[in-house]
C-alpha cells in the first residue's frame, strides 16, 4: 500500500524518492498515531474523573455536554486561553524547554510500539533498549523545571523525583531482562510474537513476580498515586509545576498520561501477549472470536491496566518518599536479581511451554 | 548528495557545534544541556555506522543516568562565578599540559595510520536483518569473557567503595527503623482511658 502511494507521489514531483520518500512517510504515519493518542489522553481525564467519582460516591464531571462528555474540550480551551506566567528570576529558556522535554520523549517512545502483526511506525531491532533509553530522558523535563523556575519548592520537588526515577529504573531494567531472557529477543515485535497461543502462553505466569514488581515501577516512573512524591501537594505544594501555568503545565500533564498509556501498553507487550487474543488455541473459543481484530485485543488489555492506574488512585494513601526508596532498594532490587537466576534456571530446564 | 551524507553533515554539525558551545557556556545548565545534545548527536552518526546498539546504550547510560547525576550536582551547587575565574589563570598552565597530552595521545592511536581504508578495508554493509546485540554477545561471551568479567567485579568493588565512604560518619543520620515502624501495635501508640461521663444532675 505505501509503496503505491509513494509511487503515485513520485509520478506527481519527480525528485520525490529515496530518503525524502522515507522522512514524508514517517511523518505521516506518526501523525496518524498521535492524533488517536491525544483524543485516548483527553478522554483519560474524563474517565479518571468520572471513576473515581464513582467510587467516592459521587458523581463526576457532568455539566458540559451530554454526561459532561465534552469536558476534556473545555479544559483544553481553559488551558489554552490561561496566562503564562514566568517567574520574574527564573531562566525563561530552561523554563520553557522543561515542558517540551518532558512531552517529547513520552511521544517518541510510540515510534517503536507494535499496535498489531506488522502494525507499527518502525521495526526497531533494538526497540525495548530504546524504550528505556528514550524514557530515561524524560527526567530532564522534571529535572529542568525545577532548576530553571528558581524556586525552592520546584526544587525539592525535581530533586526528589529524579532520584526516584532513576532508582525505578534500575528496577525495570532488571524486569525487561528477565522478560529479554525468556524471549530471547530485544525487538518487542518477537516478544509479543514468541506469545502466541493462548493465555498460558503468556509470560505473566512465569514472571508474575516481575510483573508485579514493573506495575509499581511503572506506577513511579509515571509519577502517579500512591507514588506521587513529585506533586505532593500535601508537602511540597505542587513539586516541580509550581511555578508553571496555562499551555506549559498543560504539556507537562499531557506528557504524564502519554506516559500512562504507554506503561499500559508496556504491560500489555511484555506480560499479557500484545495483540493475541487470549481465546488461541482453545476449540471453539478460538473460532467464535476469529473475526475480532488485533487491535481491539490489545486496546482492551490495555484500557484494563488504565482502569488499575484509577482504581489504585481511589484506593491508597500516599506513601512516605524514604519508604518507596526503601521498597525500591531492599525489596524489588534483590526479588528481580533472585529472579533472573530463577528465569535462568528454567530457561536451562525447559519448563512449562514459555522456554 | 546520498541521503545518509546528509544525515551525516547535519549530525555532525550538531555534534561538533555543541561540543564546542558546552566549552564556551557559562551557564553550568546549559553546559550540561549542551553536552546531552552532544551525546545525542554521536549516538545518531553511530546509528548511521550500523551500530544501534552502542548507540542506544549512549544514551541510555550517559544521557539517562550519567548526566542526570550531573544536573543533581550542578543543581546542588552555589557556583560563585568570580572564584571561578580568579582561579583561571592560576590553572591555566596545567590545563593546558593535560590538554596537550590528550591531544597527542589521540592523534597517536586515532591517526589514519592505523584505520586507515587500506589497513582494516571497507566495512561491508550488513542488510536489516544483522543484528549488532548478537555480534557484540558473541565476542563479549566467548573470546572476551574474563577481561569482561574482570571489568564486572572491579565496578562492584567501585560500588562496595562508594557506599562505605559515603556509610562511615552517621552522626546526624535520621535514619528510620522501618521494621519497627512497621510492627508496632496499635496499644503501644494508643491507651484508651475509661473516663465516666459526669451525669447532667451532677455538674449542675
Amino acid at each position: 500500500m505505501w509503496q503505491s502511494f509513494v509511487d503515485s507521489i513520485h509520478q506527481l514531483i519527480p525528485w520525490f524518492d529515496g530518503g525524502l520518500a522515507v522522512i514524508v512517510i514517517i511523518l505521516i504515519k506518526g501523525v496518524a498515531l498521535i492524533f488517536p493518542l491525544i483524543i485516548m489522553m483527553a478522554y483519560m481525564t474524563y474517565a479518571e474523573r468520572k471513576v473515581i467519582g464513582f467510587m467516592q460516591l459521587r458523581i463526576g464531571p457532568n455539566r458540559v455536554g451530554p454526561h459532561g462528555l465534552l469536558q476534556p474540550f473545555a479544559d483544553v480551551f481553559k488551558m489554552m486561553f490561561k496566562e503564562i506566567i514566568f517567574p520574574s528570576k527564573s531562566n525563561i529558556y530552561l523554563f520553557l524547554l522543561a515542558p517540551v522535554l518532558a512531552f517529547v520523549p513520552a511521544v517518541a517512545v510510540w515510534a517503536v510500539v507494535p499496535l498489531g502483526e506488522g502494525f507499527y511506525i518502525a521495526n526497531l531491532d533494538v526497540s525495548l533498549l530504546y524504550v528505556m533509553a528514550i524514557g530515561s530522558v524524560g527526567v530532564y523535563g522534571i529535572v529542568l523545571a525545577g532548576w530553571a523556575s528558581n524556586s525552592k519548592y520546584p526544587l525539592i520537588g525535581a530533586l526528589r523525583s529524579t532520584a526516584l526515577l532513576i532508582s525505578y529504573e534500575l528496577v525495570i531494567g532488571f524486569v525487561l531482562v528477565t522478560v529479554v531472557m525468556i524471549a530471547s529477543s530485544v525487538n518487542l515485535n518477537t516478544v509479543v510474537a514468541k506469545q502466541a497461543g493462548g493465555i498460558l502462553n503468556w509470560y505473566w505466569i512465569p514472571l508474575f513476580p516481575m510483573m508485579i514488581v514493573f506495575w509499581i515501577g511503572a506506577l513511579v516512573e509515571t509519577n502517579r498515586a500512591p507514588f506521587d512524591v513529585v506533586e505532593g501537594e500535601s508537602e511540597i505544594v505542587g513539586g516541580t509545576h509550581v511555578e508553571y501555568s496555562g499551555m506549559p503545565f498543560a504539556l507537562f500533564f499531557m506528557a504524564e498520561y502519554f506516559n500512562m498509556i504507554f506503561m499500559a501498553m508496556l504491560a500489555v507487550l511484555l506480560f499479557f501477549g500484545g495483540w493475541h487474543s487470549p481465546f488461541e488455541g482453545i476449540p471453539y473459543l478460538e473460532g467464535w472470536f476469529e473475526f475480532v481484530p488485533d487491535l481491539f485485543w490489545l486496546l482492551v488489555k490495555m484500557s484494563f491496566f488504565l482502569f488499575l492506574y484509577f482504581w489504585i488512585r481511589a484506593s491508597f494513601p500516599r506513601f512516605r518518599y524514604d519508604q518507596i526508596m526503601r521498597l525500591c532498594w531492599k525489596i524489588f532490587l534483590p526479588l528481580t536479581i533472585v529472579w533472573i537466576f530463577v528465569v535462568a534456571l528454567m530457561t536451562q530446564l525447559h519448563i512449562g511451554p514459555w522456554f | 548528495m546520498e541521503f545518509t551524507s546528509v544525515l551525516f553533515y547535519i549530525f555532525s554539525f550538531f555534534f561538533v557545534t555543541s561540543a564546542v558551545m558546552m566549552i564556551t557556556a557559562r551557564n553550568t545548565a546549559k553546559a550540561a544541556l549542551l553536552l546531552i545534545l552532544t551525546f545525542f548527536s554521536a549516538a545518531s552518526l553511530w546509528l548511521l555506522l550500523e551500530a544501534e546498539f552502542l548507540a542506544i546504550t549512549l544514551i541510555l547510560i550517559y544521557v539517562g543516568a550519567v548526566m542526570v547525576l550531573f544536573m543533581f550536582v550542578i543543581k546542588m551547587l552555589d557556583t560563585d562565578k568570580s572564584t571561578l575565574r580568579a582561579q583561571f589563570t592560576r590553572y591555566l598552565p596545567l590545563g593546558i599540559f593535560v590538554s596537550i597530552v590528550v591531544i597527542a595521545q589521540m592523534v597517536l592511536v586515532l591517526n589514519a595510520g592505523q584505520f586507515d581504508l587500506e589497513v582494516i578495508g571497507v566495512p561491508e554493509r550488513h542488510d536489516a536483518s544483522y543484528s549488532n546485540i548478537t555480534a557484540i554477545a558473541e565476542q563479549l561471551y566467548t573470546v572476551y569473557v574474563y577481561p569482561f568479567e574482570l571489568a564486572a567485579i572491579l565496578l562492584l568493588i567501585a560500588i562496595i567503595a562508594a557506599i562505605t565512604l559515603v556509610h562511615r560518619n552517621q552522626l546526624r543520620s535520621k535514619k528510620q527503623n522501618i521494621s519497627e515502624q512497621v510492627n508496632v501495635q496499635a496499644k503501644d501508640r494508643m491507651r484508651f482511658a475509661s473516663i465516666k461521663p459526669k451525669s447532667s444532675k451532677e455538674s449542675k
